[in-house]
């Protein structure tokens, strides 16, 4: 009999204002499952705003606490400040940020609360693009896609760079704990915020967070889309403990990119040689990454 | 009750450790950074229990302020000219999200050309972003005003941010004697902050939130209406700290021999003891002239001016900064308070003083001659170099 892992409290309610099928509704979700009511979220400027829905309602039943876009690490810097100043016990305070308000516009702020070793939770749930304004390209979309500001035409093949690697930035800090998390395994997501939970410092969580209409698939496939991503090794589960690398999910023989990409309509346009290019790049990175396992 | 002789910018120091802060967020950026420095002195000797986050930007600072704030806690910062518009869009969110953030501020002239002396270009541009603003005189003035400022920003009828301003150099490092209270004293001034619509954790609690066009604006009318509420409450923490410490500045426009004045000049900053010292002079010769302080800009004293408008006839405002318009904003602020005067006196507006020029006595006693003659245009610079002495 498979035991239930996952704790059955929700500290998220009914009446989310997120699109069918929303990863970052889900991310939020898990997060909270590991942290449980004494978390404070910080949120700045993204789908979250919205999706935590107006005043004078909200979805969580944690405090919230709203921020500039490019500011969740300074604020949860300043939430952990009063915290202590206030002598509150057993507060967790975590920031909560888009992909483009952390490896864009937020890097600074980011870089500075890893820096200054502020005890929080930072979570980047990464849509791999700014969805909340209508799918324009950030730092974190991946090389080929189809944003509204990367289309498809004669001259044009989508996004020409490549996604911004935020963890290696995030572990040139050397945080006391850094993961990769996926919605698509609740589980391991739910594991690795409760062993966060009980490290103090910095703490970063790079979560994806499957959208179907920036992304282009319909919203009862985004737990699938969201395995195949690891599954592919387009986004590899991982933790950094103390500098330590360690693959947390590790197949075999890892799917072809291909069936990843053919998944989605913002992939539709690529070629077989845009795709071969891809496959390199997703090879490199995840043998970059068994190096880096491979370190003491 | 000791005094000590410091700068403009330990007296600001001075408050906050008085005011008993209890999240400090800084950045440096000269001419404030000694006020920092010297909050970084009090919290490592433990003369201040604070938590003390040296940030990687003002952005970022006021940011933890706002979050700090908005956990319920006390909370100070201190910036100047660049590190000041950097923060702009922070100074929104910190009126509108309510949190009563005290910050000093060391006017300085803003790049480019880079300057770091006094102009009050900085604090000027900031007018709009719903913080009370003050602009002090004297070193003792930064003191009382910063201490007071915590009690007016927290107060329940208020609740917004508020600056002290001060300017460059001719406060900010210069010393003077300061009666620096007592902390019985300003413990029996200010009791610790009382916050409500804050944060709280295993609540479910939000600050910010969003919202569409049925709400909005009235979270802005309630802004709106707390500045409103500021004058009298103002009013109120001023007498109360002259009950415990003596001292009253005088409200938002201090006049100096205005009364029967002919023409009187709007100063802000230190340039009013300058045209102090001229008015005496130009009295000694028989000429009725007189000052106003503008020492509060946000938000305007409309009630003190209008009363102003109605006694005196030709009135002259000194802008210390430059904004891009036709004309000064100090003036344009004076101008709008008293166009519904009963009876509108001749305005006239003085540019001088930007990047730090010094604003002397003859340059004053320029200004009250133009406003007695009743002559010239409406907006003049008053001590621009001629072509020559430029090349």
């Amino acid at each position: 009999m498979a035991r239930l892992t996952i704790p059955y409290e929700e500290y998220m309610r009914s009446g989310h204002a997120a699109c069918p099928g929303c990863g970052a509704t889900l991310a939020m979700r898990y997060l909270l499952k590991g942290i449980g009511r004494d978390a404070i979220v910080s949120i700045p400027a993204c789908c979250w705003t919205v999706i935590g829905t107006p005043f004078p309602t909200t979805v969580l039943n944690v405090g919230m606490m709203d921020s500039a876009f490019e500011a969740t690490g300074a604020s949860i810097s300043g939430l952990r400040a009063a915290a202590d100043a206030l002598k509150l016990e057993g507060v967790t305070i975590v920031g909560f940020a888009g992909d483009g308000g952390t490896v864009d516009i937020g890097l600074q702020a980011l870089s500075g609360m890893l820096e200054r070793r502020t005890d929080a939770i930072y979570v980047m749930y990464d849509n791999e693009a700014y969805m909340n304004t209508g799918v324009q390209r950030s730092g974190s979309t991946p090389r080929g896609a189809r944003t509204s500001t990367t289309p498809i035409t004669e001259f044009s093949r989508g996004k020409v760079e490549r996604k911004k690697d935020i963890m290696a930035i995030v572990a040139a800090h050397e945080p006391a704990y850094a993961a990769t998390v996926n919605v698509a395994f609740p589980e391991e997501f739910v594991k690795k915020v409760q062993k966060a939970k009980g490290i103090h410092g910095p703490r970063f969580f790079h979560a994806l967070a499957p959208c179907p209409p920036g992304w282009g698939y319909s919203p009862e496939k985004s737990i699938e889309i969201g395995r195949l991503a690891t599954d592919t090794n387009a986004f590899p589960l991982y933790e950094i403990e103390d500098g330590k690398y360690r693959i947390t999910r590790k197949l075999g023989r890892a799917k072809p990119i291909e069936e990843y990409l053919k998944a989605q309509g913002r992939f539709g346009h690529l070629r077989p040689d845009e795709v071969a290019s891809i496959q390199e790049e997703v090879d490199a990175r995840w043998k970059r990454l068994l190096q880096l396992e491979a370190l003491d | 009750m000791p005094v000590q002789v410091i700068s403009g910018n330990y007296a600001q120091a001075y408050a906050a450790k008085l005011a008993r802060v209890q999240v400090i967020s800084a950045y440096p950026i000269t001419p404030q950074t000694t006020i920092v420095e010297k909050l970084a002195d009090f919290v490592a000797s433990g003369e201040l229990q604070a938590e003390y986050i040296k940030v990687e930007s003002e952005h970022s600072a006021m940011q933890v302020c706002i979050s700090a704030a908005g956990m319920g806690a006390r909370t100070y910062t201190a910036s100047s000219s660049q590190g000041l518009l950097l923060m702009h869009e922070l100074l929104h969110w910190a009126s509108g999200i309510r949190a009563p953030i005290v910050m000093g501020v060391a006017n300085r002239a803003i790049a480019p050309p880079l300057s770091i002396w006094t102009d009050h270009s900085d604090t000027i541009a900031q007018r709009d972003t719903g913080w009370i603003q003050y602009y002090a005189e004297s070193n003792q003035e930064v003191l009382d005003t910063a201490l007071m400022a915590f009690r007016l920003a927290e107060h329940e009828d208020v609740r917004l941010p508020a600056m002290i301003a001060e300017d460059a150099f001719y406060l900010s490092h210069t010393v003077e004697p300061v009666d620096v209270p007592s902390q019985e004293e300003a413990d029996a001034f200010l009791p610790p902050r009382k916050a409500r619509d804050i944060v709280r954790p295993g609540e479910a609690t939000r600050l910010g939130s969003y919202i569409g066009p049925d709400l909005y604006m009235e979270f802005r009318y309630k802004v709106a209406r707390a500045m409103e509420r500021v004058p009298a409450t103002m009013a109120a923490v001023e007498h109360e700290y002259e009950r415990i410490t003596g001292r009253n500045h005088g409200g938002p426009l201090p006049l100096y021999r205005a009364d029967d004045a002919d023409a009187v000049l709007v100063t802000m900053g230190t340039a009013t003891t300058t045209a102090r010292s001229v008015v005496d002079a130009l009295r000694a010769r028989g000429e009725k002239v007189g000052l106003a302080k503008l020492r509060v800009f946000r938000p305007l004293p409309v009630h003190e001016l209008r009363e102003l408008a109605r006694t005196v006839d030709r009135i002259g405002v000194l802008d210390r900064s430059y904004t891009g318009g036709l004309v000064g904003a100090a003036y344009s602020e004076v101008a709008g308070a008293m166009y519904h005067a009963r009876e509108r006196p001749m305005l006239q507006n003085f540019i001088a003083g930007l990047g730090g020029r010094d604003i002397t006595p003859p340059m004053v006693e320029q200004m009250y001659r133009r406003l007695i003659g009743a002559g010239g245009s409406e907006v003049e610079w008053i001590g621009l170099k001629e072509r020559k002495e430029v090349a």
